[in-house]
């Protein structure tokens, strides 16, 4: 018995040992987000500014890579004048994006970071052509435009620039509200019925022509039937970088296998198999 | 309405889920479990974002009703539900609270199980192969000990089950959704287990010897092939809860069962359970001849149970070495899914845990040290490695203060300002990664030095090239110190972090390398050589205590990394496509987290105890009374 209570004595010692160690380490709660009424009535511009601060140090999770170096996995945003490096990147000539201004620019990197992919911070392997940032109004981050406003707002004004963003008025939020509401964003999209709305759904007809050979960013589609079997269409499709068209860059979304249904797939594919030309 | 029914329906579980929940409160004095606010008052640091910022008066943006256009298709896509707060079901107690500790429970005694059956197919092969019954023996009483635990398993996953149905059924809802029949296939695969199960060890003896042997192992080999399908297909809920695959980014199915189970955290999260119930697994059965070792006074008996704790200590290191190199895939492919995750596990709110992460593992590894250390003595020729094992002590205590430095500590003003800063301007350097990646590194390569020198103190090489063998091994391991260290150095202090990220990846490759050449070199150099005698038995009792520490750290980690898990997911139920609206969508603090994790771990503890003695009780019969009485008139 004397064995029991040591050993057991032993065991939860050590226990409560490991517990105390819990104990001696910073009590943090990661809060999940919860709702904030604005009243425009009081909503003055500092205010404004003020909440796009505290949207980017914890809403946004802005601060989980753009840090100072060493620790930072982005360029440290927080601290240098963004409205300049906005514009020093609009200069440089790999720009690709269409902002024309800091503000622009800014919205532009956080709605689709991937246009323009500052040298150095890259996805590794993608020689700076892939951005690891994710896109602020999707999930898990899911910024409304009301916040992104505010981020803005915060990033011109920190270091003293003039602030372009308008306060938001109850007009805008009305028709957030309701774009939000009909345009159906966050649910699950309908899937197409016939090959043409499919084909418009996943604007395949933005980059590809349909009835010639013209090239659009992609080649002219109206022979492919002739050139690609149903095996290869397909593959073309859900694993696009698998054989790139010769002069092409690898250009198109790779996510189509995770967005398309297979009905979907399947019209498409047996539309192109029958373009011969 | 649907909350009128939620609570009507669950009325009977509420009952035993209150009870369960005052008696664990009243033995462990643990009352915070029940409060779903985890907050240290005057010291807690509560990060608070902001949730959808909209103006006064308007309208909420909607998300989650059903459009009418796809309604009017009656399309089969159905994305996931967002529950608002109402619609979880509200008993009075924390639902995580209940949830975590049957879950865990769930998961310590499923590790258990599934790992057992794996090493004792392989101690049975080796019997057969040296033709040893001790060997046979042994696999047969582990399979004895753990026998119990089968059906504890069941028992807490079913409760888990009826908790999570009855607690978040929307959640359950949408998983039984997305996974379909596989859930079907999942409770199949049990009639499997426990059909090789029972056959397995009942068959023991009626399949021994000749041919029968080989049957015996084939139904081994299929009690293992059904627990480690049990496993990836419950291993595939929780993957997908954190990366969903096969769905689309509001949660609607559109792949098929393959595609939603293959996400990217899936065979990551496979391994590094593998490896780790083995490691746990070893461990407990550990403590089981560590117990009975301590209790027998027969020499007879000690040497056995020496033996077999031996063993288990054996296949817990021996496991538990490449773990972190599991721990790293699964670290990379979080943080190519979402490097957001990655950070928040590893730099955010969660990273302190880390800390605690390093006690545990410098735990597990200075008291497999220290049993090794101990062991030595059962032979006479570890005299020539005892002055290497203050080396190697120093090497582990040092690694160790490193490992567990932390980059940041809570200061007063006067603090910070007699340190010039917030960083102290030693320890900051060692609070980082590279500094721990060292650490780390040299301390797996100790604690291989310790077991290379534990197998060779029986041992004496024959062969000629001896002395050249052991020069080549010094220099393997100098050669690995100094690459660890300088690509810890150079790499971490003096670049970026993608290249720090980088060279961790050569550093755990050189510790690889140490271990593979350790095992080539020793396997060759001591084929023949010249065996000294064993005295299994003779080791010293406290060496024993580390095989009660292991089991005890290992529970506590594997608790603990289930937390971090849980918790990169933040507040949503499936990354990304279902939020998490209930009362305890937040990260508790990680003192919570040390009482739910002490609290399973008690509980752990209690029913080992009662599997051990249960295995126990078979063997014990009680005298007949008449004979009893007439020896006793006698």
């Amino acid at each position: 018995m004397s064995v029991l209570f040591k050993t057991l004595g032993f065991s939860l010692g050590l226990t409560l040992l490991f517990t105390l160690v819990t104990y001696l380490l910073p009590q943090v709660k990661g809060e999940a987000p919860v709702e904030k009424a604005v009243d425009l009535g009081s909503l003055t511009m500092e205010s404004f500014i003020a909440l796009g601060d505290e949207i980017f140090h914890n809403k946004g999770t802005c601060t989980l890579c753009h840090q100072p170096a060493p620790l930072g996995r982005a360029p440290d945003i927080g601290g240098e004048d963004m409205v300049a490096l906005a514009n020093k990147h609009l200069a440089d000539e790999r720009y690709q994006g269409d902002a024309k201004n800091a503000e622009e620019y800014i919205r532009e990197s956080l709605l689709h970071p991937g246009k323009y992919v500052v040298a150095g911070w890259g996805k590794k392997g993608s020689n700076d052509t892939e951005s690891p940032m994710p896109m602020v109004d999707k999930p898990p981050i899911q910024l409304t435009p009301i916040e992104i406003d505010a981020v803005i707002a915060w990033l011109e004004a920190k270091d003293g620039g003039e602030v372009t963003v308008a306060l938001p008025t109850a007009e805008a939020a009305a028709e957030v509200a309701s774009a939000a509401t009909a345009d159906d964003s966050g649910k699950a999209p309908a899937p197409a019925t016939t090959a043409e709305e499919a084909l418009a759904k996943y604007a395949c007809t933005s980059c590809h022509a349909m009835d010639s050979n013209d090239v659009l960013v992609g080649p002219g589609l109206v022979d492919i039937g002739s050139r690609l079997s149903k095996e290869e269409l397909r593959q073309s499709i859900v694993d696009p970088n698998a054989v790139v068209a010769e002069g092409f860059p690898p250009a198109m979304p790779p996510d189509f296998a995770s967005k398309m249904t297979v009905s979907e797939l399947e019209m498409i594919v047996n539309y192109l198999a029958e373009k011969k030309g | 309405m649907k909350q009128t029914e939620s609570i009507y329906t669950i009325g009977g579980g509420r009952l035993a889920a209150m009870l369960f929940s005052v008696l664990v409160l009243l033995i462990f004095g643990m009352a915070d479990v029940a409060q779903a606010d985890a907050g240290m008052g005057g010291t807690q640091e509560r990060i608070a974002p902001i949730g959808e910022v909209r103006l006064a008066g308007q309208p909420p943006v909607e998300v989650s009703a059903e459009p009418a256009a796809i309604q009017e298709q009656e399309t089969q896509l159905k994305a996931a539900p967002q529950p608002s707060r109402s619609d979880y079901p509200n008993i009075g107690v924390s639902s995580r609270a209940i949830v975590w500790v049957l879950g865990q429970m769930h998961l310590f005694f499923g590790a258990l199980v599934l790992a057992v059956p794996l090493f004792v197919l392989l101690i049975e092969l080796v019997g057969v192969y040296t033709r040893d019954d001790r060997y046979d023996d042994m696999a047969h009483e582990f399979m004895k000990i753990s026998l119990t635990g089968f059906s504890i398993t069941a028992i807490f996953g079913g409760s888990l089950a009826l908790a999570l149905f009855l607690l978040y059924p929307d959640l359950m809802g949408y998983l039984m959704n997305v996974f379909g029949a596989q859930w079907l296939v999942y409770a199949g695969l049990f009639f499997f287990e426990s059909f090789f199960l029972y056959v397995y060890y009942y068959g023991w003896n009626a399949l021994r010897y000749g041919n029968l042997k080989w049957v015996h192992l084939t139904l081994g080999l299929l009690l293992n092939a059904s627990g480690l399908t049990i496993m990836v297909l419950a291993n595939s809920w929780a993957t997908f809860m954190m990366a969903p695959s096969g769905v689309n980014e509001v949660g609607a199915v559109v792949g098929n069962i393959w595609e939603v189970m293959k996400g990217p955290l899936w065979n990551p999260i496979n391994l590094h359970r593998f490896i780790a119930n083995i490691a746990f697994g070893g461990a407990v059965v550990g403590a089981y001849a560590a117990f009975k070792f301590l209790s027998a006074k027969d020499p007879v008996k000690r040497a056995h149970y020496d033996w077999m704790g031996y063993t288990s200590n054996f296949i817990a290191i021996l496991s538990f070495l490449p773990l972190p190199f599991a721990g790293y895939w699964l670290m990379a492919e979080i943080y190519a899914y979402s490097q957001q995750m990655g950070i928040t596990a590893m730099g955010g709110i969660l990273a302190w845990l880390f800390i605690v992460q390093a006690v545990l593992i410098g735990t597990i590894l200075l008291a497999g040290n220290f049993y090794l250390w101990s062991g030595m003595s059962r032979t006479d020729g570890s005299e020539r490695y005892k002055g290497l094992i203050k080396v190697i002590a120093l090497v582990l205590v040092v690694s160790f203060l490193i490992w567990v430095t932390p980059h940041t500590l809570i200061l007063s003003a006067s603090e910070i300002s007699l340190l010039r800063g917030s960083h102290h301007h030693i320890l900051g350097p060692l609070g980082i990664m590279p500094a721990k990646n060292i650490a780390v590194n040299l301390m797996l390569i100790a604690t291989f030095l310790s077991f290379q020198l534990y197998r060779r103190s029986d041992k004496v090489a024959t062969v000629s090239w001896a002395p050249m063998g052991n020069a080549l091994m010094v220099a393997v391991y100098i050669g690995a110190v100094v690459n660890i260290i300088f690509l810890g150095v150079y790499y971490g202090y003096f670049t970026n972090t993608v290249y720090k990220v980088g060279s961790s990846v050569a550093q755990v490759v050189t510790t690889l390398v140490v271990i593979v050449s350790g095992l080539v070199i020793d396997s060759l150099m001591f084929k023949k050589a010249k065996v000294l005698p064993s005295h299994w038995g003779r080791i010293p009792d406290r060496s024993q205590y580390a095989l009660f520490a292991l089991p005890i750290a290992f529970t506590w980690l594997m608790a603990l990394m289930g937390y971090v898990r849980s918790s990169v997911k933040t507040h949503w139920h499936v990354y990304t496509v279902m939020k998490d609206n209930s009362p305890d969508n937040f990260i508790p603090t990680i003192g919570y987290a040390g009482n739910m994790i002490t609290l399973v771990t008690v509980l752990f503890l209690l029913c080992v105890l009662f599997m051990f003695w249960v295995a126990n009780l078979s063997g014990s019969k009680q005298p007949k009374p008449g004979a009893v009485a007439a020896g006793g008139e006698a």
